[in-house]
Formats: C-alpha cells, structure tokens, sequence
C-alpha cells in the first residue's frame, strides 16, 4: 500500500514536482491504484475521488482555523486517513470564512465543518455585509448543498455522460461556429458580478466576437438600473448606510427582511433604534403596497397601491422642492406635509429607499430626494455597478428569445439559472429553445429548463468549488470550498468557460488564482492570497463612493389607470425567483407576516376580500392578460384595498422533490411590459379546496401582555411600564425549596424593539439542532417542529394595522410546569438552571406540552426525521442527538454550546466569558436582538438587559420564573401625525 | 300453621305483585331457592343462546377487529394518525380513558359501598355492575399506554430496580394514575372472582359433565358450602369491600388530578375531584342500565331485577347528575370570582369558541334531559329509562372531551391556539374499544353467571328470621 505522506508546505510552494501533483486530474494520472481501499474506510458513500479530494481540502484549509496570521497552505494535498491529519480532532469543528452568494451578492460567512463536513453558517463578523448575523438564504444554504435531489450527473438527451464526451461534442459543435467568428453561439447567464467568471465571459467574447452574451435575472433590480440611466446617465449602484439615519423612508422597500443587504441594512437600522438608551431612536415611514416585515415594523405605515406609491413619491418630492417635480393633488397631503417636514428636519441624516420591485420613477425620485436633503454619500452611497457589464435584461432575453424563435442561434450556453421557468411568458422563449441545435445548461439543479436542454452539467455548491463575488459595497470575497464535490460529475461555470478557451481547461481554483495573480497588485501575492481567502474578503475591496447629482428625469407621471384589481408580483421572501424551491428549510420555513409555510398565497386586503365575497383560503383562478393560474387566496391585514400581491418562485414542476407542486407559478401570467404590477385582474371562485399550511392561527393577542409595549414619548414619561404590567408574584411562592444558583445562571434577554421578523434564527435553530421538516400535511395538523417560533401579531384596524414580533423559545422556567408532570423525569433542572430534555427517557405522554404555558414543546408524532437520505445525514449537527418517533423535544438554549465552552473554559482554568457561548439564534440574528449569557455575572450583557427598566417576563404571574425575559418594544411615531 | 295452608299462603303471595312499601322485597315474591339457581344456571349450562347474543357479540367483534387494526396502524405509524397536535396533545385516548373509567365506578359502587350500606337490592344487579367495571377499566387501562409516544416502554412509568436507578417522578399525576388503576383492577377482579366462587359451585353441581363440569370445577376452588366456607366467604367479601369502597371516591380524583395539577385554566380548579366522581357515578349507573335493561328482557330476568332497582338506579343517576350541573354552575362563576382573565376566557370559549357544540350537548345532555328522571314513570320503565341513560353516557363522554380539548386548544399564548379535528384512527380505536368491552361483557353473560345465585338466595324472605312474612 502506499503511503502517501504529508506534503511539506515548502515543496508545494516550489511547484509540481514529479510525484507530486496540483490538480487533481495530474493527481489521478498517478495513483488510481490506491482508490479501493480509500473508499471502504468509514463507509462514508462518496467515490474514492471525492472522499480524498475532501481529506485534501480539509488538510488545506487546516492551518486557517482559528488563528489569525497563519498561512494558508494551497489546497490540494492529499493524506491517508491512516496518519491523521495534525490538529484535526473527531468531535471539534474546523471553522473556515467564504461568503455565501445570496441572489449573486456575497454575504461572508463562516462555516463550520465536522470531520469534512459543512454543518452550519454562521456569519463573518469581518465581512461588512454580514458582521457576524446571517440572512436566511446563507443559513439555509445546506440544505441546498445536501439537497438529495439534485443534479448530479452530466446528462445528454436523458443519458448520463463524462466530462469528455461533453467536451468532444463541445469541439464538434463549435468548429463550424468558428469559422463564422461565433455567430450562432449565445452565451445566458444571470446578473454576473464574479469578477472572474466575467473575465472569463469577455475572454470568450473575444475569442468569438460573433457571439452574443445576454443576462437575464427575473427578479433582479431592472427598476433601479433603468432609474440610475434615467436620472444618472450611466449604471451607478446604490446602498444605504442606516446607522447614520434618523429617519428611514421605504417606499414599498422591504429592506429589512428580504433583498441583497438585508442582514446589514436591519443591524444598522436595530442599532439606532437603541441609541441613547433608546431615548435618541430612528423613525420609520413606510409607504407599502403589501404587508411585509419592513412595514410590521414601521412607526407610520400607508398601505398604498403600486401604482399610488409613484404618486406619492412624486407628491413627496414636490414637497421636499425637488427639481422638476410639482406639489401634486393633495391626496396625500396629511402624511406628505408631516413626512416633509420630520426629513427637513433631519437633513443629512435621513435615507429614502424605493423597492427594488418599485418603477423606475420611484428610484429616480429617491435619487432626487436623497440628493435635495444632503443625503447622498451620507446615509445614501453611490458606487460604480457591482455586476460585470450592466444591460438592460428584458431587452437582453427578449433579444435572444426572438433569435432562437428565428433560428439564428446554434449553439446556446445558459450558465446558472432557469428561463425556461421564468422567462417573460410572452417571449416565447421555450419555444425557441425547441430551435437550438445545440443548448447547454449548467446549474446545481436538474431544472426546468435542464429537461429542454441537450445537455446538463451540474454545477457545483458554493460550498464545493472556487470563485469569487462582491458583496453589497462591492467588497470582494473569495469563495473557499469546504468539501469536494458530492457528485463528481459538478463542473463550476468557470470551467466550462475555461474549456471553450483552452483545451483542456484548469480547475477553478487556477482559473480564480490566476485571476486574482494579475488583479491584485500586491508584491507578495501568495500572502495576499492566503490572507484573504482566509479572512474571507479582500481587504479594501469595496468600490469607491461616487459623487453625483442626479438630473431631473422622472418621466411623465402616468395617469392611475381604473382598471380594476390590480396585481403586484413580487419575489419570493425565501424562494426568491424560484433557486430555493427544494430547500426544505425555506419551504417550512414560516413568511413573516403569514406564517404560511409550503405555499404562495394571493394576498387580498379584508375590504377587497369581502367585496368579492372570498373567505380566507378560497382557492380561485387568477385570470390576467389572456393567462390563468390558479392559487388560495389570504386575506393579510394591512394590504391595500384592489390590489392583490403574488410572489414569484413558487409552482415549480422540475425542482425535486420538496418544491414540485409548492404553490403556483406566478411566471405564468407575468409579461415583459408588466413586469411587476399591472392591472385588470380577474378572481374566479373554484370549488376546490385547497387548505393553505400556516403555523400560527391566531394573531390577534386577546388583549392579554404578550408583547408590552408603549411609544417612545410613553416611555420617557414612564420609564417603568413595563414593570407595572407584568405582575410578577412576590417572593417567592412554591412548596419546594429554592434552588441557589451558584456558578452559571444561564439567561437570554429578547429585545422586541429590535426584532424584525427575518427568521434567521429560526432556520440557524433548525441547523444547530437537527430538527426536521414535516411537510405540508403535517404543518396543518399543527406539528411544525420549529423551536424556535416568530409569533406576528397584528393590532388595531384590520385594514391599518400595526404588527408586533415575539421570537418565541424556550422560556426555561425556573419553577417549570413541565418538569413536574413528567411521569418519568424525561425533561429536569440542571443546577445552571437549564430545563434540559433527556430524550432517551421520554415516552410521549405529552403531558409536558400540556403544561406549557408558551407551547414551546415539539413532539414527533410521526418519524419526522429523515433517516435515510445519505445526504442529509452529512449535514447533522454530531454535538446534538437526533430524534426519532414518539418523543418530546424543545429549545436547550443550545446546551452543546454551553457544555463545549464551559470544559474548555475550565481546562483553561477561567470561567466562561460573556459571548463565548452564544446560542444559535443569538449568533444568526443580524439586530442581535437575542442576547444570551450568564446573568449570574452582573458584568454580562444579559445581566445589564435584564437590569433595563423595560425587562419583562411574559405570563409572569403564572410564577414559572422565566430565564428568557423579554424588553418591552418601544415604537417612535411622529407626535404631529397624533395631533390630527 | 298447618303445611297445607302454608303452602296455599306461599302461592297467594307469590302471586301478588311487589310490596311498594317494603324495602326489602326487592325481587319478584314468586322466586324461590330453587328457582334462583335453575333461571341463573340455565342460562349458562342449558338454555340455547339467544339470537340477541349473537347480534352483540358479533357486532362487538366486528368493532374489536377495527380496534386491532387501528392499534397495528398506530403501533406502526407513531400517534401522528390521530388528531392530536400542539398544542392539544391529548385528545381521544384521554377522553376515552377517563370516560371507561368512570363508568367502571357505578360496578363499585353497586358490589362495595351498598353492600356495606346494607343495601339488598344491590345483589341483583352487583355481579355484572362488578364484570362492567372490570372490563371498562381494561378499556380505559388501554388507552394512557396506547397514546404514548413510545407505547412500549410503557413499563418506565413503574418504579422497579433498574441498573440505571431511574425512577418514575412520584410529583406527577400520571404515576398516581398508574397506582389508582392497577389498585382499582386488582381489587375489583378480586372482589368479583371471590363473590362469584358460591355460583360457579352451584355450576359445578349442575353441569351435564365433561368439560363443563371441568371448567366450573376448577374455578369454584373446590368450593363445597360447608359453613366454614361461608364464614371465610363472607368475611373475605366484607374485607374487599371495605377495601374497594374508598377507590370509589378515590380512584376518579386521582385521575382529575391529571387536570388540577396542570396549570391550564379550565383545568387548575379544586372541584375537580367531586365533579369526577360524580360524573362518574352518573355515567356507571347509565351503563348498568345500558347493560342490564337488554339482559333483562331478553333472559326474563324481570323477576329478579325489578322495578325497585331500575327507580333506585335512576335516583342515583338524578343526584350525580345534579351534582354536574352545580359544578357546572360553579366553574363559570369561580372564574368570574377569582379575577382570572385567563380562566374567564376558557369559559368564554367553552360557550361560544369553536366546540361550543361539546359544552352546550354536555348541558343538554347531562342536565337538562336527566330531568326527566325526577318522574316516576320515567325511573320504572325501561324504554324511557334506557334512552335517559344512554344519552347521558353521550353525554358524558362530550363532556371529558369538552373539558380536556376546550382547555387546550386556547390557553395561555393566542399564537398557539387552535382547532382539534379528530381523525378516522380516533374514531376507529374509540368505537374499537367499545368492541372489546362488548365482546368481552358477552363471553361473560354467556359463560358465567350474571347474578349472582347465593346473593339473590339470601333476598328471599324465607332467608330471613321467620320465613319473612314479618316485616
């Protein structure tokens, strides 16, 4: 047997030597004897090729973890598993920085690996769009990874091939082409800001300059790249900096739950709502045209039509004496005047943020307002485009549609998403994919628009292979895999480019080095290099600001067409455009203000709802333009009257098993002239039921102290509300004798001011702890297994109302009802207070739940847990058990953590610091609104929190003793908006 | 007194109908020694079996094979097949198992606490009372092990020596349940075997040979009527009935406890216990009469259970089901009294929230339509008295579903709240159950005696001092 040796770092560095190798195809030229007994070992189900590519990116990345300043040895080496690898110890995580493209823009994460595996995201408190927190795309991302259904064989015409056989029928089909200098050849691909695989795209044009590369994003901002032509002249990229805004104006933007910048942008925002001990708090206007998280969380919220938000910026813009606007018709003069008046107030400190579903006018008009009130550069930056080469992308599909359906393209590229799905239903652009002789689909999903492809090659995770991607200041990240591919036919975007430039093409990470060699200017690039892969960005990457000043191009105010209901499609919360549909997560995961779950709805305002005597979940056919879809009305409190809102993503039929069939397919009726709101929709009532999985049924409170709260002007007058609603018993009223808490008492303080209702905690709980999907059935039989639940409560006119968010877990009573009725002592009291659940000793009486007053408990009715899918399997937390059939689980504050920190504490011989133990939510949440500590020490932030005058317990009187208390939420509305 | 007219007096009276102003004529005046024991132990040794047994003891059967297919189902599946949920994590089962519970007490009660309360009349009816309470305790026995989670580790609930030193946790209700129940089984098997060893003599005697004989021989112990034998008879009898009349009262407040222990409003409540017991009194006594009003037509028991019993059983059904209807009353103006918003609102819901249906049939059930019983006609006749009962027993088993559902569907956290719907697998292991307890009460009218012979011997006046022609 040979044995394959560790490498010494020094002769990588030398380059390849006989015997050594760089790539792994070099590599496999050498040994291919060895790959039996390789496999065998562990039984873990990969091909030999894999399982060492993964030991050999493990022993790569090795002398990242942990410490700063080390170097970075290159990647492929190989080590048998019989000489273990140094520092890697079973049972102790590797953590390793990349960032993680969401919708195409990187958020930098930190992901944590077991033996090779990637099991959780957490984010990278270095990366500016992350700072610690995760979005629920970058937590979910996993489940994309383990996704059992994915592709995972190069496919032509239905039959599994190789890499060389694609690339000799690449050389075949491209020969003719050419000789015509690439006529015939299109290369579709979605928004590129890889800044490599762009080279890569203008390397292949300029070889072929017949060729024609289009992009096409569904969802994209298309509003905001038309706006910054209109009033700027040339692409310009815009973000916010809310940390700075007093006063933040969204017009229909749900920034801070949904959109590339979210996690940031809601960190900002939560920090000054806190400012000054609360008493210096940020104002929220939102101007909306459905309900979302963003408006839940306004002070003053207008539910407007989408066509009516145009006019209200256009009325506001006159208000504020923005150039070549005009004081409009006075249908919004009430909150225009007051509006006007807090942003003068505030100049320079304000920020106005259009949705990015919005038209055009309505980004323009931002660009105006922002620059009238000395926004710009302040709380509104400016950066060149962080894509590649900006277009037009509706003109972009709408030009390739029409060359296919004339027979003008041969051979056609499409890289990454899935237009076949999502194309402009009036393209015709399925039919003209019936007229390529030749089209190539490359994506980690064998898709919709794979089945009408000749051939499929898989794309790799991000998690799997190299590239690169820009976040939302422009900051560059290098995406660093954790694990080779799980299937090995996965070829990245950038090798099949690299292919058609150079036979036989490099690996990525040549093609993303090489790139990086020539672009970043540093005298020693091999430091330059592994300092920010290791960092997980590129130091000083972000794009300059830009100073400028927009003109006074708006357009002409369209006149509000009367033509009925109108429709606004939006993209999906989780779903997106529709790349996340077999994430099981994102599937279960609950909509913010809905909590629907496997499912679109058609939203309807009650008014509207009544009129056409709909009940909620009428299931009714969407006629539209000429086209019909058919889907489950909601009637969501809060949305505007004649205005029905859908998302987009949803109603897929080739995603795999988890999204086929979710929900219906809001593409269908949606055209390139009405991208995302037109009017003259028609509702018909079918007779089919059609139930609609939710998992809270109530959001009303009932009156009772769930969520306290009270106004900022309440609170300076009386500082002590919260406490006098609580009632918390005095002393201390139980049979038994009180336990002394000595060493840690663990704790956790939710701050409901802060809490926006992303989810992402809910999902980074769901990661930490294995906790199963149930599915569509079970979630309406009630047993979503969730531990942790944002409860949305809705109060006041149903029509204007406001939203309140509880993330709600375990409360871990002292005094815990549970505990008593256990008839077998499966759920005790640790002496740190913990209300811990020993699962093995449960039976399922259920009796625990019973007495629960949150209803925090989950029970496993069924065999919820997936215990067959290999995939899977390779994402479950080791630290923590998995549950079967027939017993009780629930929130443990995440004990692993606790116990992990606390024995390595005490080998060091010191006690656990505050925020060295941080529980999964604690650590996702991006307005760290979740702070969890030892409130023994009255130094920890949770101790201070608990210390806050607006500290509560919810049900305090119940006498249970909470250890996860609550600060009461303190709103900030404009007085002046009373005074009417 | 010369033999003759003796004899032409005994006649005389025989024929006379039953002495309303005599409480201890409770039986028929015509029945003697003789007749006792040939009318009881033809029943199981000679007469055909009736077409009437057949109809139930299939129809039960039927119903016992749905009980076994749903209990592989739920076996093989895990409880996720009923309708259970969060937070309503207990539904049928627990509303089944408190419902068989209750109707067991009536047997109790009948064979234990009026035997002590020397009351005659009971031995007419007490020996299938007592084969009602033990079957409907295997019924609702079934039920806390079948809703588990993990049904077959059942047995960690016991406290027995184990390696692991793990120990059931004596603060929760369901380990007293655990006692309450196996205590009240073994007692109420006891105390019905032993009563019944005198009859399955008699069986013995009379059996034509072969294996009857064998199998009475074996279970009457070799009981031969020496005096001796009585005397250890009665003492034993006395003994377990001392024994078995507190699990009267006790064992239905050990199981309210499983709802006062918990801090659920609607379930938190100190009324509980003598609402429990009352209510299952009431709905013990409606099963009897279920049971017994059948069996008395169909074997022409009249003579035996009389008039007497079906107006003394009716009385007792009217006092507990007054009973109800004061902690009925009671419950909503506690929580009036005591302030607590949460506990006003369980009432609010159980009166107009989404089973109000349950509460308003529990009044109409269990209050309004017992009403009927404060009439005389009504008490004596069968058809009004057996429709009476049988919708109390509806009735009472709405009102353990109203009282665990309705409490737990809307507690304290309205995100959490939410609308139990049973399933077919509810239904079918309910009806299922119902099955086994016919199947088995039909194998007992049929193989064993359902009066019991010597009790009723000891009622006829010629039992007492003087013949009982004195009063």
């Amino acid at each position: 047997m040979p044995n394959h040796d560790f490498v010494p770092l020094e002769a990588l560095m030398q380059g390849p030597k006989p015997g050594l190798w760089r790539t792994p195809e070099e590599f496999e030229g050498h040994i291919e004897e060895t790959e039996q007994e390789e496999i065998s070992e562990e039984g873990i189900e990969f091909s030999g090729a894999s399982r060492r590519r993964f030991l050999a990116l493990m022993a790569g990345s090795m002398a990242l973890a942990g410490v700063t300043g080390c170097t970075r040895q290159p990647d492929e080496v190989i080590m048998p598993y019989t000489d273990p690898p140094e520092n890697v110890v079973p049972g102790r995580p590797k953590y390793y920085a990349t960032a993680a493209p969401v919708n195409g823009i990187a958020e930098g994460v930190i992901v944590e690996s077991h033996l090779g595996r990637p099991t959780k995201v957490e984010g990278n408190p270095d990366h500016p769009a992350s700072l610690g927190a995760t979005g629920v795309h970058s937590q979910s991302c996993l489940m994309d990874l383990y996704d059992a259904d994915r592709a995972k064989e190069i496919i032509h015409l239905g039959l599994p091939q190789d890499w060389d056989s694609f690339q000799s029928a690449w050389q075949q089909a491209i020969g003719p082409i050419q000789d015509r200098h690439g006529a015939g050849l299109r290369i579709l691909s979605e928004t590129i800001i890889s800044p490599t695989l762009g080279a890569q795209i203008q390397a292949v044009l300029k070889k072929f300059p017949a060729a024609k590369w289009h992009q096409y994003d569904p969802a994209g901002p298309h509003s905001a790249r038309a706006a910054a032509q209109m009033v700027f002249g040339k692409p310009v990229h815009t973000y916010y900096k809310l940390d700075t805004a007093d006063i933040v104006v969204s017009l229909d933007a749900d920034f801070l739950a949904c959109g590339p910048g979210s996690t940031r942008y809601a960190r900002d925002f939560a920090m000054r709502r806190r400012q000054g001990d609360r008493l210096d708090m940020n104002r929220l206007y939102v101007v909306e045209s459905t309900m979302t998280a963003t408006g839940g969380k306004a002070d003053h919220r207008l539910p407007l039509r989408y066509a009516e938000v145009e006019e209200f910026a256009r009325e506001l813009a006159g208000a504020l004496g923005v150039n070549g606007t005009v004081a409009g018709n006075g249908a919004y003069q009430f909150w225009v005047t007051r509006l006007a008046r807090d942003l003068e107030a505030h100049k320079g400190g304000s920020a106005i943020i259009p949705g990015e579903h919005q038209s055009p006018a309505v980004h323009a008009l931002a660009h105006a307002m922002n620059a009238e009130l000395g926004n710009a550069g302040k709380t509104v930056i400016y950066t060149s485009p962080l894509e590649v080469q900006p277009v037009d992308q509706i003109q972009s599909i709408r030009e390739l549609s029409r060359d296919m359906n004339a027979g003008n393209v041969d051979l056609l590229l499409i890289l990454g998403g899935n237009p076949v799905y999502n194309a402009p239903v009036d393209f015709e652009f399925t039919a003209g994919m019936e007229k390529v002789k030749t089209s190539i689909h490359s994506a980690t999903q064998f898709n919709e628009t794979s089945l009408k492809t000749t051939w499929h090659i898989p794309e790799p995770h991000f998690l799997e292979d190299w590239g690169d991607t820009r976040s939302l200041d422009g900051t560059v990240s290098i995406i660093q895999p954790l694990i080779a591919p799980l299937y090995p036919g996965s070829h990245s975007h950038l090798q099949i480019l690299d292919a058609m430039l150079q036979f036989p093409g490099r690996s990525s990470y040549e093609i993303v080095r090489a790139y990086w060699s020539g672009q970043s200017g540093a005298k020693d690039f091999e430091e330059w290099w592994r300092k920010s892969v290791h960092d997980g960005l590129i130091a000083n990457s972000a794009l300059p600001a830009l100073t400028l000043s927009p003109n006074s191009n708006f357009g002409t105010p369209q006149p509000l067409s009367a033509g009925g209901i109108e429709i606004v499609f939006r993209p999906d919360l989780y779903m997106y455009d529709g790349r996340y549909a077999n994430n099981v997560w994102l599937q279960e995961l609950p909509h913010p203000m809905t909590k629907l779950t496997w499912d679109n709805a058609i939203f309807l305002s009650p008014k509207t709802a009544k009129q056409l005597r709909f009940e909620n979940q009428q299931h009714v056919q969407l006629i539209y333009r000429g086209r019909s879809v058919e889907g489950s009305v909601w009637i969501l409190p809060g949305q505007p009257d004649e205005s029905i809102t859908v998302d987009l993503g949803w109603g897929r039929w080739h995603s795999g098993r988890a999204g086929n069939g979710a929900g219906f397919n809001a593409y269908a009726v949606r055209t390139s002239d009405a991208l995302w709101t037109g009017t003259g929709v028609q509702l018909r009532k079918l007779d089919i039921p059609y139930p609609l999985a939710t998992t809270q049924l109530n959001q009303s409170m009932e009156h009772r102290d769930v969520v306290i709260r009270n106004t900022l002007e309440g609170y300076k007058k009386d500082p002590d509300f919260a406490k006098q609603t609580e009632h918390e018993p005095a002393g201390n009223l139980t049979l038994y004798p009180q336990w002394d808490y000595r060493g840690y008492a663990w704790a956790m303080s939710i701050d409901l001011t802060a809490c926006v209702n992303c989810q992402a905690c809910v999902v980074a709980c769901q990661a930490e702890n294995n906790i199963p999907v149930v599915g569509k059935e079970q979630v309406l039989a009630r047993r979503a297994m969730h531990w942790l639940r944002i409860d949305t409560y809705y109060e006041g006119d149903i029509n204007f109302p406001t939203a309140y968010y509880c993330p709600t877990p375990c409360m871990q009573c002292e005094n815990a009802p549970c505990e008593l009725v256990c008839p077998v002592q499966a759920t005790n009291h640790s002496s740190d207070g913990l209300n811990d659940m020993i699962y093995n000793r449960c039976i399922g009486t259920r009796y625990c739940s019973n007495n629960c007053p949150w209803k925090v408990r989950r029970f496993n009715f069924m065999l919820f847990q997936d215990w067959s899918s290999e995939t899977w399997k390779m994402q479950r937390n080791p630290d923590v058990t998995v549950r079967s059939r027939g017993v009780m689980e629930k929130c443990t504050y995440c004990v692993q953590r606790i116990r992990e920190a606390e024995i390595r504490s005490e080998n060091e011989g010191r006690f656990v610091r505050d925020g060295e133990t941080q529980t999964a939510c604690m650590q996702a949440c991006p307005t760290q609104a979740i702070v969890f500590g030892d409130k023994n020490n009255s130094h920890n932030r949770v101790a201070k929190l608990k210390a806050e005058k607006l500290n509560y317990a919810m049900f305090a009187e119940l006498n249970t003793r909470p250890r996860t208390t609550y600060l009461g939420e303190l709103r900030n509305p404009n007085p002046e908006f009373q005074s009417a | 007194m010369p033999e003759s007219i003796a004899l032409e007096e005994r006649q005389r009276q025989a024929a006379r109908p039953l002495d309303p102003n005599n409480p201890l004529e409770v039986v028929a005046p015509s029945t003697t020694f003789e007749s006792v024991s040939d009318q009881i132990s033809s029943i199981v040794l000679t007469r055909k079996t009736p077409l009437f047994w057949w109809c139930a003891f299939g129809f039960g059967l039927f119903l016992f094979i749905v009980f076994g297919i749903a209990v592989s189902y739920l076996l093989a599946k895990g409880i996720g097949i009923w309708g259970v949920e969060i937070p309503v994590g207990w539904g049928f089962a627990i509303t089944n198992f408190v419902w068989w519970i209750g109707i067991g007490h009536a047997g109790t009660l009948i064979s234990a606490f009026l035997l002590l309360m020397n009351q005659g009349w009971r031995s007419s009816i007490n020996r299938f009372a007592e084969a009602m309470t033990i079957f409907a305790v295997m019924c609702a026995g079934m039920f806390p092990l079948l809703h588990l989670g993990r049904a077959w580790i059942f047995y960690w609930i016991l406290p027995y020596p184990n390696t692991m030193t793990a120990q059931p946790n004596f603060r929760s209700p369901l380990v007293w349940d655990v006692f309450a129940v196996s205590t009240y089984f073994t007692i109420s098997v006891l105390f019905w075997y032993i009563g019944m060893i005198p009859d399955l003599g008699t069986l013995r005697d009379r059996a034509a040979g072969g294996f009857q004989k064998g199998f009475y021989g074996v279970l009457s112990f070799g009981w031969r009527g020496s005096s001796h034998h009585w005397k250890l008879h009665k003492t034993a009898c006395l003994l377990l009935a001392g024994i078995a009349t507190p699990l009267v009262l006790s064992v239905h407040t050990v199981v309210s406890f499983d709802f006062t222990i918990a801090i659920l409003p609607g379930w938190h409540s100190t009324i509980f216990p003598p609402y429990f017991v009352a209510g299952a009194i009431y709905s013990g006594f409606a099963m009897v009469l279920v049971l017994g009003l059948p069996l008395r037509k169909v074997y022409g028991l009249q003579n035996l259970i009389t008039v007497r019993h079906l107006n003394n059983c009716g009385k007792l059904m009217l006092v507990t089901g007054l009973f109800l209807a004061y902690t009925y009353l009671i419950e909503p103006f506690t929580a009036w009294y005591g302030g607590n918003s949460f506990e006003m609102y369980t009432v609010h819901n159980r009166a107009v929230g989404p089973h109000a249906w349950s509460y308003w049939l529990v009044i109409l059930l269990n209050v309004i339509v017992p009403q009927a019983l404060w009439f005389y006609k009504v008490r004596t006749r069968p058809i009004p008295l057996f429709a009476v009962s049988m919708l109390v027993l509806v009735g009472m088993w709405v009102e353990r579903f109203m009282i665990i559902v309705t409490a737990l569907d809307r507690d304290f956290l309205p995100s959490s709240w939410s609308n139990f719907v049973a399933t077919f697998w509810d239904n079918a292991t309910f009806w299922g159950s119902i099955g086994m307890f016919l199947v088995l009460f039909m194998l007992f009218v049929r193989f064993l005696p359902m009066i019991p012979m010597s009790e009723v011997r000891e009622l006829l006046p010629f039992s007492r001092p003087g013949g009982g022609t004195e009063k």
